[in-house]
């Protein structure tokens, strides 16, 4: 039997290798053997998905999870989903997870002496729509510091998980802030060679989704790993799928 | 137009708070037919300390070979309550632990069927992308012809066959070294 076509490899220098040596936490903990160049089998171009019950309007407002109100300036992250085809990927899930306005992590093992918030816990899902589209509300991450080097700070971020339509699209990712001035001194930013790469992962400031006296609007599209062909184009060359 | 996929970033140290509210280390609910099995195993980073802050993700077909997925076109049947996804951290000292059933075999690209597999995504910080891996079970005697596992070079295709534990049918035990002697078998993504 044969099935339908993979999904598209990485292009060059669009993604991190996976030792970078000033991202400290990746010395011990990157495989050092190369990776075994696996075809894509059914196991690899199918992939959970989810019910769209799974994501109420609270799990992409969290700014509404809680009793009160959460200390900070409010914004609306949304954009779309689209693969390398420019289709949107409708109905996957989308998940965030990022510090509350001071800089801190609801985890035990973040020590950073700042003040976590009784009305943030800092996660939330939601699922595109049929165009690709989602939307959370929430309120803008603080930078806060690590110890990967001498006064090291991560610039303000949101972290991104998706699923897309198979276990090959899978990504996890971080979305910045525009005009940030700790980007250019972050090392995990800089993990990947391509400089239009890396500039995609900052927001752009959008002025249709803010929120007049409410909130500033960011938007984020994030483009997942697209077929290598489409199914109709292997129809043309004489394969069935 | 031709776009490219968006730059992969690590999970960080702190991921678990957003994806706790999906973990599954119970794919198979009672009345899910097929072979129980019952995996556990560390994660360990290069030095061989363990990795606390990893979840794995796993992605299976169901008894019968096939996927909960519309892409999967095979006419097998589908399973209630079964829908092949599992999400399993690690703990203090690095260890998982899940309960599934074995798959049945899906077909692989030489026209031949893969032998029972796992599919598995590895997340801890310091990953600047995921890891992709595989679990295969002993004494599959599809094992010796799977394609996956012959692209392996031999020596190391050990690191992807999960290994019984003497005395408890059903347990098996599969450990995630991420670098250094013994270090996993992973596959581009």
């Amino acid at each position: 039997m044969s099935f339908p076509p993979g999904y598209r490899r990485y292009y060059p220098g669009t993604q991190p290798r996976h030792l970078h040596p000033s991202y400290v936490s990746s010395r011990k903990r990157a495989p050092l053997q190369p990776l075994v160049r696996l075809p894509h089998t059914l196991s690899e171009i199918t992939g959970p998905s989810f019910e769209p019950e799974i994501a109420d309007v609270k799990a992409s407002d969290l700014t509404r999870q809680h009793a009160g109100e959460p200390l900070g300036e409010r914004i609306i992250v949304s954009g779309r989903v689209l693969d390398e085809n420019s289709r949107p990927v409708p109905q996957t899930l989308v998940e965030i997870w990022q510090a509350n306005a001071a800089g801190r992590y609801l985890h035990s093992r973040d020590q950073h002496h700042a003040p976590l918030d009784p009305n943030f816990t800092g996660c939330g899902h939601a699922m595109t729509d049929s165009e690709g589209r989602y939307r959370f509300v929430t309120i803008r991450p603080g930078e806060y510091p690590w110890a990967n080097h001498y006064n090291a700070w991560r610039p303000a971020h949101i972290h991104f998980s998706l699923f897309g339509p198979a276990f090959a699209t899978r990504l996890v990712t971080q979305m910045y802030f525009p005009g940030d001035p700790l980007i250019p001194y972050d090392p995990i930013f800089h993990c990947t060679d391509d400089e239009k790469a890396r500039n995609r992962l900052i927001s752009i400031f959008d002025w249709e989704t803010t929120i007049p006296a409410e909130a500033l609007g960011y938007r984020f599209d994030i483009v997942l790993s697209g077929r290598e062909s489409t199914p109709m184009e292997t129809h043309a060359h004489g394969e069935k799928s | 137009m031709s776009l490219h996929a968006t730059t992969s970033q690590t999970v960080g140290p702190f991921f678990k708070i957003g994806f706790s509210w999906l973990y599954r280390d119970n794919l198979a609910g009672p009345g899910v037919s097929g072979e129980r099995v019952e995996i556990s195993g560390r994660i360990v980073d290069g030095d061989g300390q363990p990795v606390p802050d990893g979840v794995i993700e796993i992605w299976q077909a169901n008894s019968n070979g096939k996927y909960l997925h519309p892409d999967d076109a095979q006419k097998k049947p589908i399973e209630q309550g079964f829908t092949g996804f599992g999400r399993i951290p690690t703990d203090d000292e690095g260890r998982f632990h899940f309960t599934t059933i074995k798959p049945g075999r899906v077909p692989g690209p030489d026209g031949n069927l893969q032998s029972p597999h796992l599919a598995v995504s590895v997340f801890t910080r310091g990953l600047l992308r995921r890891l992709v891996t595989r679990i295969y079970f002993p004494d599959e005697p599809g094992n010796n012809q799977d394609f996956a596992l012959n692209l392996v070079e031999a020596s190391r295709r050990g690191t992807l066959i999960a290994k019984k534990i003497d005395g408890r049918p059903g347990a098996l035990e599969w450990n995630v070294i991420l670098q250094g002697p013994g270090e996993t078998v992973f596959f581009e993504a």
